[in-house]
């Protein structure tokens, strides 16, 4: 097995992993980044609707546009990426054992390991929910905005927060028809702006209702919807049928943690962002002096959050290796911190804030 | 066709060279580069196997590579996870029952 050396190794070339390279790359360490996937960028580019946030975040710019520009900057700075290349494990805190191609093993010894291998999408089961049609919402998502494939013509969606409200307008965009979106809680949970515009495209809406049932021969032909009592138990009786061929489940996403966790990152669970993640500091360092995380897998939130996670990661992480001076560190960590303070703000960011606050202390804590 | 060549914000769809695949038997044609998965389903084709006991059919669930719900024999190798597996010119994909065999 061939055995390689790096200043930093960047595991995910999402939002957070893109953004952690450059940074780290413009700090001026040696940073290799490498990505399971054939192209670089992970969720970034099926997001093409406008993002959130201050003008310094990019708000009204799409994530695909946000992506290309990304990817300019990684070249300009000669990041050098791997695709097709698959992290398996991290041992001794410093090694990298990765697969290439699928066919060759290969260790990089890294001073600095940046883990943002994202989240994976949450299912809920229901007689018929394997058929054929049933789906994430974020495998909807990439079928039309990336492969440029429609996966149905009649949608329910499953889930209203902004993964759900945005894919249904996506898929309405895309020339599907979204049938229904169900949720289980009495109150909406998206950002308003998403969940107008698809109000508005005439789409009925079912809070306090689930879906009961797929039914169809070999695929989805129809879904039983029911609806929910205060304490989320189904009234019986109250069950209807609509006719969809394809069911999106957009409840949620869990961060993959499998490579932290492996490589002895201390957990902690945090529900409001998705569950367990690895422990960190506001550096975006875990419990291992060596192991920095950003993004999704350091707690769910959206690509405008992880990529200042990213830049986060990858600056403390070029600094601890020396690459930039103190007071650099300083000036820089300074506004990253406030730009990604600025996205936790609001009714919706507030919590993800005070979640994100306990991680911290329990960090300081425990260490 | 179940392709978007055309949307509001990404445009018309971009011309490619297109390639042939051969699914369980049938000559099917696919964009050159695409995931195998993105091409069946172009082609209307949505389940990929069979489950080992009860042969239920199982298509596409996360579109990522994460949940191995869309796995099918690609050129003999079973288990190949298609969301993630770029198709090529005379590839032989066969829908595959339980956890398939090498051929
Ligand atoms: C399918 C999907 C659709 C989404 N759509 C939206 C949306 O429309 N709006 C929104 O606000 N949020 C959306 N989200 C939430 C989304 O997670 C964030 O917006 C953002 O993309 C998170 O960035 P990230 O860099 O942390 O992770 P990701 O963008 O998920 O990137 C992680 C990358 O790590 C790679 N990776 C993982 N494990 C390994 C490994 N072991 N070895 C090598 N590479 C690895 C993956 O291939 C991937 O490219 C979506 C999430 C998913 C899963
Ligand atoms: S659909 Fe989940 S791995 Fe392909």
């Amino acid at each position: 097995m061939k055995r390689l050396k790096r200043d930093i190794v960047v595991i995910g070339s999402g939002p957070a992993g893109l953004c952690a390279a450059i940074e780290a790359a413009r700090s001026g360490a040696a940073v290799l980044l490498v990505d399971e996937n054939a192209k670089i960028g992970g969720q970034l580019f099926k997001q093409i609707h406008k993002f959130f946030g201050s003008a310094d975040h990019r708000a009204g710019v799409r994530g695909i546009d946000i992506g290309e520009q990304l990817l300019r900057q990684a070249e300009e700075l000669a990041v050098e990426v791997w695709l097709n290349c698959e992290a398996c494990g991290i041992f001794d805190e410093k090694t990298v054992w990765m697969v290439r191609d699928k066919e060759h093993s290969v260790a990089v010894e890294a001073q600095r390991i940046i883990i943002a291998t994202g989240a994976v999408e949450n299912s809920i089961n229901f007689p018929g929910w394997t058929l054929p049609g049933v789906m994430g919402a974020g495998a909807a998502q990439t079928m039309i905005n990336i492969h440029r494939v429609l996966p149905g013509h009649r949608v329910l969606m499953v889930g209203s927060g902004n993964v759900g409200v945005i894919v249904s307008y996506q898929l309405l965009q895309a020339g599907a028809t979204v049938a229904a979106i169900v949720e289980a809680a009495p109150n909406l949970g998206g950002y308003g702006v998403h969940t107008a515009k698809v109000r508005r495209a005439g789409v009925p809406f079912y809070t306090s209702h689930t879906v009961k049932e797929a039914r169809g021969n070999g695929h989805v032909e129809r879904a039983v919807l029911v609806k929910l009592d205060s304490q989320w138990n189904q009234v019986p009786g109250s069950e209807f049928e609509v006719e969809v061929d394809t069911i999106c489940i957009a409840t949620g996403l869990t961060p993959a943690v499998e490579l932290a966790f492996g490589s002895g990152c201390r957990p902690f669970n945090s529900p409001p962002l998705g569950g367990l993640v690895p422990v960190h500091d506001r550096m975006m360092k875990s419990s291992i002096d060596s192991i920095y995380i950003a993004g999704d897998v350091s707690g769910v939130e959206e690509a405008s959050t992880a990529m200042e996670e990213g830049r986060i990661a990858g600056l403390s992480a070029a600094h601890s290796l020396g690459t930039i001076t103190d007071q650099m560190f300083a000036e820089r960590l300074e506004q990253l911190q406030h730009n990604v303070d600025a996205l936790r703000s609001g009714m919706f960011g507030q919590k993800r804030r005070e979640a994100k606050d306990a991680i911290v202390r329990s960090y300081g804590v425990e260490r | 066709m179940n392709r978007i060549t055309d949307h509001p914000i990404l445009g018309p769809l971009e011309e490619a060279e297109m390639v042939d695949i051969i699914v369980d038997g049938q000559v099917m044609q696919a964009r050159k580069g695409e995931m195998i998965a993105a091409a069946l389903m172009a082609n209307g084709k949505n389940t990929f196997r069979k489950t080992v006991k009860r042969e239920e059919p199982r298509g596409i669930y996360c579109g990522i590579g994460r949940c191995t719900d869309c796995v099918m024999t690609v050129n003999g190798i079973p288990n190949v996870r298609t969301c993630v597996t770029e198709v090529e010119e005379g590839m032989v994909i066969q829908t595959q029952i339980g956890s398939g065999e090498w051929q």
